[in-house]
């Protein structure tokens, strides 16, 4: 299922008592990657999260369109899109690669898909080793890596980059600008400028 | 009427004046109750000792009661994502666990001229100390989880399987004494009681229904000004 | 399916991998089983009569054991968040865990228990009987244990909070399965016991999950 435009309508978003933002509204269109900015606590991580399903808003709607129309909310969170959040999911006991078939296949990749993210994100040399054994920067390519063995249009990237080096941070831009370019959509919260061209949004309470 | 009732204003105005009522009805039916309990005649087995069933058997009933309000008040919490259905749940626990354990403690003391024995397993009995732990889980659950609406939705869910599955475990139980044992020791209410016991009970058994009412209808109160007032310091501290 | 059969792959990889998977919970069980003649006496009649039901009692809480692990684990680092956007609802998730967990740890318990029964002094003839209940409670007691496991995520006292939340709600499955096998040691028909038991678990295999999805979504959110 392809997803060309999501438009995020009139969202207030709350954690426990505390209104976190309300009002909020933005549109993601295909092939356009959006950078989302705000102090830390602000709702960034929140805000992906809602969009992803896994958080009710306080109010507000997120629609998901594709080419023949409105996608299903469900549908489209459970084949349509990925969350990359601060978290990787990824178990110390186990072998990279084999954590790595897992979350690609379980996101819908197949065998051609991973060995593409083997390459291009450079995880070959790192597969025989024990997840605990892999440094930051290593286990968030690995975690990074289902994004491109499982393609789905909307990515909702929560600091991607934080553990990255330059090195990896532009190659990983390069495949954010392949994704975009295939009419990908991208929802990154970020501190930092992207390494791509991007539109910005703020948010304030 | 729920609809009616969901309005929270239209609560609080409707029980600043129906929670007191409830209490005093209470009150006064449970004073005739128990009077016309005390001047019923000794039971010829079991002696004065059997008023305690006055005490013991609405109690009993209230437990359950209690708990059949808990887990609709849960499911309207779950369903509609009301706040005074939540507020309702979260006052209901620990009256139904008070009664529950009420019903525990007197049912003992009854037991205790009747048999010699403080705690017998008969199938009354260990129904209701089941009910009271499910009330316990519900309570401790509640309690140990800080987010208080992640609280109040997980409890709900606890509270709606411990509405299923109490039929289940009574039934179970009801089940594992005839295995060992004749008929229940406890005399149920009803045409086994003579009389001159029913009407006392039912009194009582009323009495306390409109006593959980009042005190279940001043908690939901309580509850919706605390979260009022915790609403209102957080927005201050802003 | 596929997607069901690589999670239970992987879920029963999990729970073999390190960590010692159910070598835990059979310690745990046999370390029950050994303080129970120290407590009661070895009064070969005083054990043999509580015998079948203080196995089954043992399983129940060693069920227990394992069940903080089902859930937790993924929630705390992220992973739960990735099975719910997945293939699968959080329903199928959460019973696919749950087998996953019976496989591991369960069938291991339900070998031990006539072991432990014997152990402690009841009738050889009642094995296959307890064997057979064993291995249908310890479904019982995973789908229902899953339940309390998946309430308590983000919790404090995650163990203990989980046994006060499940072990009333073990309280059926405990009476039938060891009512079913001492009826069978007094001679009566063991087979109502047996069906109640059945329908227990059934009923927990086909609802569980329900609740566990409700519970966990509630824990994401």
């Amino acid at each position: 299922m392809v997803i060309s435009k999501v438009r995020i309508e009139d969202f207030a978003l709350s954690r426990g008592d505390r209104l976190l933002f309300q009002g909020f509204n933005l549109e993601l269109r295909a092939g356009r990657a959006t950078a989302l900015r705000g102090r830390n606590g602000a709702g960034k991580t929140s805000l992906l999260r809602a969009v992803a399903g896994l958080i009710r808003p306080r109010a507000g709607l997120v629609t998901f369109e594709g080419s023949d129309g409105l996608i299903e909310a469900e549908e489209a969170r459970a084949a349509g899109l990925h969350l990359m959040g601060h978290q990787d999911g990824l178990k110390p006991g186990r072998l990279a690669r084999e954590e790595f078939a897992f979350q690609a296949r379980w996101c819908g990749g197949d065998e051609a898909g991973i060995a593409r993210a083997t390459l291009a994100l450079d995880l070959g040399r790192i597969g025989e080793l024990e997840v605990r054994k892999l440094s930051a920067g290593q286990r968030r390519r690995l975690a990074l890596g289902r994004l491109i063995a499982a393609p789905r249009s909307l990515w909702l990237l929560d600091e991607p980059f934080a553990p990255l080096d330059a090195d990896h941070r532009a190659r990983f831009g390069a495949l954010m600008s392949e994704h975009l370019a295939a009419g990908g959509l991208i929802l990154a919260a970020v501190h930092d400028p992207l390494p791509i061209e991007a539109d910005s949004v703020e948010i304030e309470p | 009427m729920i609809t009616f009732l969901a309005n929270p204003q239209r609560f609080m105005d409707l029980s600043r004046w129906l929670a007191p009522s409830l209490g005093v009805l209470a009150v006064v039916l449970a004073c005739v109750g128990l009077g016309m309990g005390l001047n019923a005649p000794p039971d010829y087995q079991q002696g004065a000792t059997v008023l305690i069933m006055f005490v013991h058997v609405p109690a009993a009933w209230l437990g359950m009661f209690a708990y059949a309000c808990l887990a609709g008040s849960a499911f309207f919490g779950l369903v509609f994502r009301h706040s005074l259905a939540d507020a309702a749940a979260r006052a209901a626990a620990p009256l139904g666990a008070g009664f529950a354990l009420l019903a525990l403690v007197t049912g003992s003391l009854w037991g205790r001229p009747m048999w010699g024995a403080w705690w017998v397993w008969d199938a009354r009995l260990t129904s209701e100390l089941i009910l009271f732990l499910f009330y316990v889980g519900y309570l401790a659950l509640q309690a140990a989880i800080d987010d208080e609406a992640k609280a109040d939705r997980a409890a709900s869910i606890l509270a709606l399987v411990g509405a299923v599955n109490l039929p289940i475990v009574h039934y179970s139980v009801v089940w594992w004494n005839s295995l060992h044992q004749g008929e229940s020791i406890f005399v149920k209410g009803g045409p086994l009681l003579s009389a001159v016991y029913l009407w006392p009970l039912a009194l009582m058994a009323l009495a306390y229904t409109f006593g959980f009412g009042a005190l279940w209808l001043t908690r939901i109160r309580a509850e919706v000004w605390r979260r009022r007032a915790g609403a209102l310091a957080v927005q201050a501290a802003r | 399916m596929s997607a069901l059969i690589t999670l239970l792959r992987r879920e029963l990889a999990l729970a073999w991998g390190k960590g010692g998977g159910p070598l835990v919970a059979l310690a745990f069980y046999t370390s029950v089983a050994t303080l129970l003649p120290l407590a009661a006496g070895a009064a070969p009649q005083r054990l043999a009569a509580v015998a079948p039901g203080s196995a089954w009692l043992a399983l129940a809480l060693s069920s227990l054991l394992s069940l903080e692990r089902l859930f937790e684990r993924d929630y705390e680092d992220g992973a739960l968040d990735l099975l719910s956007l997945g293939p699968l609802p959080l329903e199928a998730v959460s019973a696919v865990k749950c087998l996953a967990q019976w496989i591991s740890t369960g069938l291991p318990l339900a070998a031990l228990t006539p072991i432990a029964a014997i152990a402690l002094g009841a009738d050889p003839r009642l094995i296959p009987l307890t064997l057979a209940a064993a291995l249908l409670g310890g479904l019982g007691f995973s789908f229902v244990g899953g339940i309390g496991a998946a309430l308590s995520l983000g919790s404090r006292r995650g163990g203990v909070l989980v046994a006060v939340i499940v072990l009333p709600l073990f309280a059926p499955p405990v009476i039938f399965g060891a009512g079913a096998i001492e009826a069978l040691a007094d001679g009566l028909n063991w087979t109502p016991g047996f069906l109640f038991l059945g329908g227990y678990c059934l009923a927990a295999m086909a609802l569980g999950p329900f609740a566990m999805a409700a519970a966990c979504r509630n824990a994401l959110s």
